[in-house]
């Protein structure tokens, strides 16, 4: 096939993929560990609160107030920086086959998965609130 | 009960739902928030959020796995792809604007269509094979290894499968799961594709699928750490143990026994829609 350039096989880019995706499960999973034993150990004996939705507060909800709760050391923080990984995992996954397709020079399909980055980056950047 | 029982409760929950969605290749996502909010009584915007971020977690897990046995079709995946984030997102923002009882009965309606569609057999479809011009344009067509060797197939329909992607997307922001059933009829059923390609693509596309809605979720107030946190660790550890243990002989009856389930929680839900207990 013409569009196979080795090494950049799609046998080379998919166990990429894979290992891209194993680590960003592994990383978010750890930190999320690590936030969630801090909650438990500071907050393990309050009530929990789940039957009224109150919504989370700002910190919580973008980016940068998560940053700002993980500097400040927080459980909760923490636990949404690891979703955060999380969430950026397929993310990440897309955006490098943006670099994959193009290096096989598939121009068709660098198109395709640009769209499909652009509608993530817009859901995750909040261009819709 | 303090948040730490509640914390252990909901992750040996989410690691049973794990281990055996993981086992019968349902997805354990489908039946967390039912439990959350059935037996726990959580709010269901907050067990949406909790799920989908579990569901993201599993699905880039086990794709990991399948993408190496080169079983997925990285391009069918990512030309839907555009239909499911299109899709997801317009679900996500469509999940703030209805009532959690119309939320509820449209999960009760997926649940009850999972259910089944899992109690029917899988076969392979064998026979011919011609291109269909548009996929062939897409450079769609492909093979995968069988038993026998690799064995080529052409997908057909593609904007068929592309507008029931985009059902699966909105399907997939408004109730916080993965839509695998949905994404597996449309390119089982409409593409023609072989059924393990269909899966394995499938489960491909739904951490991206996932990811799209999250965005919205998050900004939405939907995804609780405290929450979120023992359903997403417990999925994990579920669906890990459950892909160890998959041997093919003994899934029959546990497909049966939770399709069952699925059916029960599917009716719970309906009818708690319907009352308004939600």
């Amino acid at each position: 096939m013409a569009n196979r350039v080795r090494p950049w096989t799609d046998q080379y880019v998919e166990e990429w993929i894979g290992n891209l995706l194993r680590t960003g499960v592994t990383l978010a999973a750890a930190v999320v560990l690590f936030g969630g034993s801090l909650y438990l150990a500071r907050h393990g004996y309050a009530a929990p609160q789940y039957h009224v939705f109150v919504g989370e507060p700002t910190d919580l909800r973008t980016i940068s107030g998560i940053i700002k709760e993980v500097l400040a050391f927080r459980g909760r923080g923490l636990i949404q920086l690891g979703l955060l990984l999380l969430i950026a995992t397929p993310v990440a996954r897309v955006a490098f086959s943006v670099a994959a397709f193009a290096i096989q020079r598939d121009r068709l399909y660098v198109v395709v998965t640009l769209i499909v980055l652009a509608i993530l980056i817009y859901s995750l950047t909040g261009g819709h609130a | 009960m303090n948040i730490i029982e509640f914390t252990l409760l909901v992750w040996v929950s989410s690691l049973l739902a794990g281990f055996v969605g993981s086992l019968t290749g349902l997805g354990g996502g489908i039946i967390i928030t039912p439990l959350l909010t059935l037996a726990l009584g959580v709010d269901i915007r907050y067990a949406i959020g909790a799920t989908l971020v579990s569901v993201i977690a599993t699905s880039s897990g086990a794709a990991a796995a399948y993408v190496r046995e080169g079983l997925s079709n990285i391009r069918i995946g990512m030309f839907l792809e555009i239909a499911t984030t299109l899709g997801a997102v317009g679900g996500a923002l469509l999940a703030s604007r209805i009532s959690t009882g119309a939320i509820s009965i449209v999960f009760g309606l997926v649940l009850a269509y999972s259910a089944y569609a899992s109690s029917r057999p899988r076969r392979e479809r064998v026979g011919d094979c011609r291109p269909d011009p548009l996929a062939t344009r897409l450079k769609m067509n492909g093979s995968y290894p069988t038993p026998d060797g690799l064995k080529g197939y052409c997908p057909h329909a593609v904007p068929t499968g592309f507008s029931m992607m985009f059902g699966a997307g909105i399907l997939s922001g408004l109730l916080g799961i993965g839509s695998g059933a949905v994404k597996v009829i449309a390119m089982d059923q409409a593409m023609g594709l072989p059924f393990k390609v269909s899966t394995t693509t499938s489960n491909f596309m739904i951490g991206v699928t996932a990811a799209a809605s999250a965005g919205v979720y998050l900004s939405r107030g939907y995804i609780d750490p405290g929450l979120a946190m023992p359903v997403m660790l417990g999925v994990v550890a579920g669906s890990l143990a459950g892909a160890r243990v998959l041997t093919q002989a003994k899934t029959r009856w546990l497909r049966l026994v939770f399709g069952l389930v699925i059916a029960i929680l599917a009716i719970e839900m309906i009818y708690h829609g319907l009352t308004g207990r939600l």
